[in-house]
């Protein structure tokens, strides 16, 4: 960037030390680099931005740090396809050199040039900071093509490892299902001896007609690290696409989940959990938009927050005009164990068909404090009365995980942070 | 087995139980009757454990231990079972689930080992038959969707896996149909022997036909003013509770 002229309220200001691997096209890098230099930060004026302060991540003194790694001990599941990024940078010699058949699976930076040019053209950069920040600075990142016809039985397992002090990584994966596949990936965002770090992963999903794409996205970062993750995911026709996003740990989240579902007869389910302590802020956008009939959508969000931790869930659903017979269902709810935890929850529904089932809610409350005393009163203990509460209560996100290994690690993750055993 | 003292207690600075004293033995079955307000509830909720409610004089001993320097879960794993008037319901917990920890903390306070998966569920097989109770109310979250009648046999099964030594009815009879009542009282009597005793907590004489006890205490204006063998209970039923009111208003 070039510092003399560039305005100190926009984004193209900030201190922090980029690094660029120039992946994608020139035009696209130039575009975003354009709407840094005229784009300010969001403040909490911007609705999008209504409840999450940025200025930690605005006045971060980020460094662009290239780290190797000689192990990874985060990996989930021991049969997985395994492809590991430290910050921001494939790490090659920790993730697999074998693949199944019917994918194409390999980094970024691995790519030729004429493949990568035509990569990351559909991702909105107008006002997208974050997006636009990615765009120009992304290092490296997945590339997953599933082939047509073929049903992957191997888990994809993408792990970010993030480690050191203040470093800043920018990611974009890119996962493609082609017509008639099936798959299952687990994205997950860790942390190693890390301190004030700040990754910002963009993750296109395309899901292609009558493909069956899962994701399972775990997050269990430092407590002092900052995280802005986006899927943008479109699905074609009769697909099928699951996002399980559980969020343990972290010091500021921010999901940004945009669906468009562009095809009929689409099924999208949209699962979250987050059990938050300290002072830990998670906020998570989801947004779904049905675009033509016959789809159907479930969405269903979950949040347990202790200490003066916060938690933000804003979901919209659209419908539009011509997207008939469609089945959209949402539902927040959030449990608050101390009088300093806060929540703010927006679910919105923006319907313009007229021939719908779609419902929303919302709900925040405490635990059920008579409940609790009938537990203790069969002579369970106090903290294991408030622990089976608060089991039950998201336990049915985590029921929507149907990948044991990754259930166990959250089981195990649950245990280590908040010596909770849910089983 | 319990012995109350001059047991005194207010709840938001209002006096409810104003000096009860009561004795009951192991094998007995007590009665308490009383008229609404007269702290029935406020004695169940107490010997629980309620925090809400400040107790400003009086002691009461459970085997030998100061029942009130105990947190309500030790004084179930003490022994000490309340069967709510109210069962709560607990969406997402299941019935058994619940039981299995509650009874392997028990054991685990006695120094007994957990209960093995196989043997817990021959337990909750022969438990549920003697309160009539579907298996599969068993395995559901606890109370959730339950009817009246459901709810309080969950509270009996749920004292016949746990084999109190002292038990407390907090009005179980109250809502019940004559069928659900004596399936209740059957299950109660079922579970009675000489090592265990009951405070059966009641408005009405009903519940006396079936579960027959050995005393019969009036509470009335938070202190115990009349005891008797179980014609008491006739008595009440037949004068209700006026006489002894115009007798001890003051």
């Amino acid at each position: 960037m070039n510092l003399e002229t560039i305005i100190p309220e926009m984004a193209a200001s900030v201190n922090w030390k980029l690094e660029g691997n120039h992946l994608l096209s020139k035009d696209l890098q130039k575009k975003a680099l354009s709407v840094l230099e005229n784009t300010a930060f969001p403040t909490t004026r911007t609705e999008a931005w209504k409840y999450t302060r940025l200025a930690k991540i605005r006045n971060g003194n980020f460094v662009a740090q290239q780290t190797q790694l000689t192990s990874n001990r985060h990996q989930i599941d021991s049969n997985a396809v395994s492809m590991v990024f430290v910050n921001g940078h494939f790490a090659a010699n920790l993730s697999s050199t074998e693949f199944p058949e019917g994918i194409k699976l390999l980094a970024l930076s691995q790519m030729e040039p004429a493949e990568l040019a035509v990569l990351g053209t559909d991702l909105p950069l107008d006002g997208e900071l974050f997006n636009a920040f990615n765009t120009a600075y992304a290092t490296d990142g997945v590339y997953l093509h599933i082939s047509a016809n073929m049903h992957i039985e191997p888990v994809i397992e993408i792990t970010h490892i993030t480690t050191g002090n203040s470093s800043i990584a920018h990611v974009r994966n890119i996962l493609i299902a082609e017509a008639f596949s099936k798959a299952q990936v687990i994205q997950q965002y860790v942390t190693e001896n890390a301190a004030t770090c700040f990754t910002n992963v963009v993750t296109e999903v395309s899901v292609a007609k009558n493909a069956f794409l899962t994701i399972d996205k775990l997050q269990y970062e430092d407590e002092s690290c900052f995280t802005v993750a986006t899927e943008q995911v479109t699905q074609a026709a009769d697909s099928n696409f699951t996002i399980n996003t559980i969020t343990l740990n972290g010091g500021l989240v921010r999901n940004n989940l945009n669906i468009a579902v562009n095809g009929n007869n689409c099924e999208t389910h949209l699962n979250g959990a987050y059990i938050l302590k300290g002072n830990q802020h998670v906020d998570n956008h989801t947004v779904v938009d049905h675009k033509v009939a016959h789809c159907v959508s479930n969405e269903l969000y979950k949040g347990v927050i202790d200490e003066k931790a916060t938690a933000v869930f804003n979901g919209k659903v659209f419908v539009r005009k011509d997207a008939q017979k469609i089945n959209a269902f949402q539902s927040n709810g959030n449990v608050l164990l101390s009088d300093d935890a806060t929540v703010n929850s927006k679910p919105e529904l923006e319907i313009y068909a007229d021939d719908v089932k779609c419902s929303h809610g919302s709900t925040t409350g405490q635990l059920d404090e008579e409940a609790v005393f009938y537990l203790r009163a069969r002579g369970i203990g106090e903290k294991a009365a408030r622990q089976l509460m608060v089991g039950a209560f998201v336990g049915d996100v985590f029921a929507k995980l149907t990948n044991e290994p990754v259930k166990l690690r959250v089981d195990q993750l649950l245990q280590e942070r908040f010596e909770w055993n849910f089983d | 087995m319990l012995k109350i003292e001059n047991l005194h207690a207010s709840i938001d600075g209002k006096e409810i139980l104003k000096g009860l004293t009561l004795e009951v033995k192991a094998g007995e079955v007590h009665a308490i009757m009383g008229p609404n307000g007269a702290g029935k509830s406020t004695l169940a909720s107490v010997l629980a454990g309620r925090e809400e409610y400040e107790i400003t004089a009086g002691t009461v001993d459970f085997e030998g231990k100061d029942l009130l320097e105990m947190a309500t879960e030790d004084r179930a794993r003490e022994g000490l079972f309340l069967a709510f008037q109210y069962p709560v319901e607990i969406p997402g917990v299941s019935n058994v689930n619940f039981l299995r920890t509650a009874l392997n903390e028990i054991r685990e306070y006695n120094g007994q080992e957990q209960i093995s998966a196989k043997d817990f569920m021959a337990l909750v097989r022969e438990k549920s038959a003697i309160v009539e109770l579907d298996a599969k109310l068993a395995s559901r979250s606890v109370n959730e969707g339950f009817s009246g009648g459901e709810k309080k046999r969950n509270e009996i099964f749920q004292m016949a896996m746990l084999d109190p030594k002292l038990a407390i009815l907090d009005e179980t009879d109250s809502g019940l149909d004559i069928d659900a009542l004596r399936i209740v009282a059957n299950g109660v009597n079922t579970l009675k022997s000489d090592n265990n005793a009951t405070i059966v907590i009641t408005h009405y004489q009903r519940l006396l036909d079936y579960i027959v006890p050995d005393f019969v205490h009036v509470l009335y204006d938070g202190k115990i003013v009349k005891s008797g063998p179980k014609e008491l209970a006739l008595e009440l039923e037949e004068k209700g509770y006026d006489w002894i009111k115009a007798e001890f208003q003051h």
